[in-house]
């Protein structure tokens, strides 16, 4: 039973209510980095792994620390913070462990900062009501990582687009920024499409 | 006249959404009305003006390395402080703008303002600086809101406009705002191009 709720979040928070094309957030990034499609595959996996990351830890900062000494207004001044370090924190770990893979993803980490669909998704997890019932906080570290899967599918699918629109003859108005918009409304319209699925 | 300057850029000339391309995600995501809109764009102006004033104030004692959690906390205290007021004087508006309160925070405009204009110049300067910027951000989501209510909702100030008619409500969602943000920045683009001709 609980397999089923916990696959229906996954699945949900990746086509349904995908962060990007559904719910708006971490557009910047949506934006800046999908012009070409290795550079968005390294910044989905960076941002894979932060969100998922952040929704357990930031889980675990709002239910054993801030609740219980009743400091919850601290919310949002602390996740940032959590966030921010966490981030340094990754960047110093992968630096050490990886170098190569530090070369890939080294100019995206400092950016997922103040990418809004982490701090975003720590919010989410506490406005779901997810505080107080059962595997609480596994659903919310599987609302992160479908957070993450979701907006690095529509990253990559934009960067594939793009990619193409590059040699496309556009008008000169409408190059850059215009037609990226309207490219994006139309995957929004076909992710709509996801919203009739029965899981 | 330099206030001035400081001033009106915000609006057009270094407008943070059209031109700079920041500060997307409440842009899209709270244009579904005017009456939206106009609650966030003041939350944010607020939040800009006194990031700009606290960050203006402390610039020559922060340690360059660390300025950035610096900023990022003095931004944070003040969302936290508009956040508990709209919580506690506007609770509508606090439940309708939503997570996009606290997610003011990522504002990149805030950040940007801060590091760029707010660490290098006055505490005057950096007031005007905040509050045309703010203005340059209400105006965009102004009339984004302004169009996709009058197509998405049939309404404009929560007034209905045309009785049964069938609004389209793919403009009150996602793609309604791509849309138009995209035909916005087509337009800001065709008028640039005719003012250099």
């Amino acid at each position: 039973m609980e397999i089923k709720v916990l696959f229906t979040i996954l699945i949900g928070t990746i086509f349904i209510n995908n962060f990007v094309l559904y719910q708006m957030l971490g557009l910047c990034p949506f934006l800046g980095v999908s012009k070409k499609l290795d550079s968005a595959l390294g910044m989905g996996l960076a941002v894979i792994f932060v969100m998922t990351l952040a929704s357990f830890i930031t889980f675990l900062v709002y239910k054993y620390i801030l609740v219980p000494y009743d400091i919850t207004f601290l919310r949002t001044i602390s996740f940032i913070l959590v966030i921010a370090a966490l981030v340094q924190l990754v960047e110093m770990v992968i630096d050490k462990v990886s170098p190569s893979l530090y070369q890939a993803l080294g100019i995206f980490l400092p950016l997922i900062t103040t990418n809004c669909a982490v701090l975003g998704v720590a919010v989410l997890n506490i406005n779901s009501g997810f505080l107080d019932t059962d595997l609480g906080l596994l659903k919310s570290v599987i609302q992160g990582f479908g957070g993450g899967v979701g907006f690095t599918l529509a990253l990559l699918l934009m960067a594939g687009i793009r990619e193409r629109l590059e040699l496309a003859e556009i008008s000169d108005n409408l190059r850059g920024l215009p037609i990226t918009f309207i490219t994006a409304g139309l995957l929004a319209l076909a992710f709509l499409g996801f919203a009739g699925m029965k899981i | 006249m330099n206030y001035w300057q400081e001033f009106v850029k915000g609006i057009w000339k270094k407008n943070p959404i059209l031109i700079l391309g920041i500060g997307m995600c409440p842009t899209l995501a709270v244009t579904t009305s005017v009456s939206n809109a106009l609650w966030m764009t003041m939350a944010t102006t607020m939040v800009l003006v006194c990031s700009n004033i606290l960050v203006s104030l402390v610039k020559g004692f922060v340690p360059g390395h660390i300025r950035i959690p610096i900023f990022i906390t003095i931004i944070a205290t003040f969302v936290t402080v508009v956040e508990l007021t709209l919580n506690a004087f506007q609770p509508a508006v606090y439940k309708a703008l939503g997570i996009f309160i606290p997610l003011i925070v990522v504002n990149c405009i805030i950040l940007g303002r801060a590091e760029e204009f707010a660490s290098k110049n006055s505490i005057i300067l950096s007031v005007f600086d905040g509050i045309g910027m703010g203005l340059g951000f209400g105006v965009t989501l102004f009339v984004l809101a302004f169009v996709r209510e009058i197509l998405g909702a049939n309404k404009l100030f929560g007034l209905t406009l045309i009785p049964g008619m069938q609004p389209s409500s793919a403009m009150i969602i996602a793609p309604g705002a791509f849309f138009t943000l995209g035909l916005m920045l087509w337009g800001m683009n065709y008028i640039n191009s005719r003012k250099k001709d």
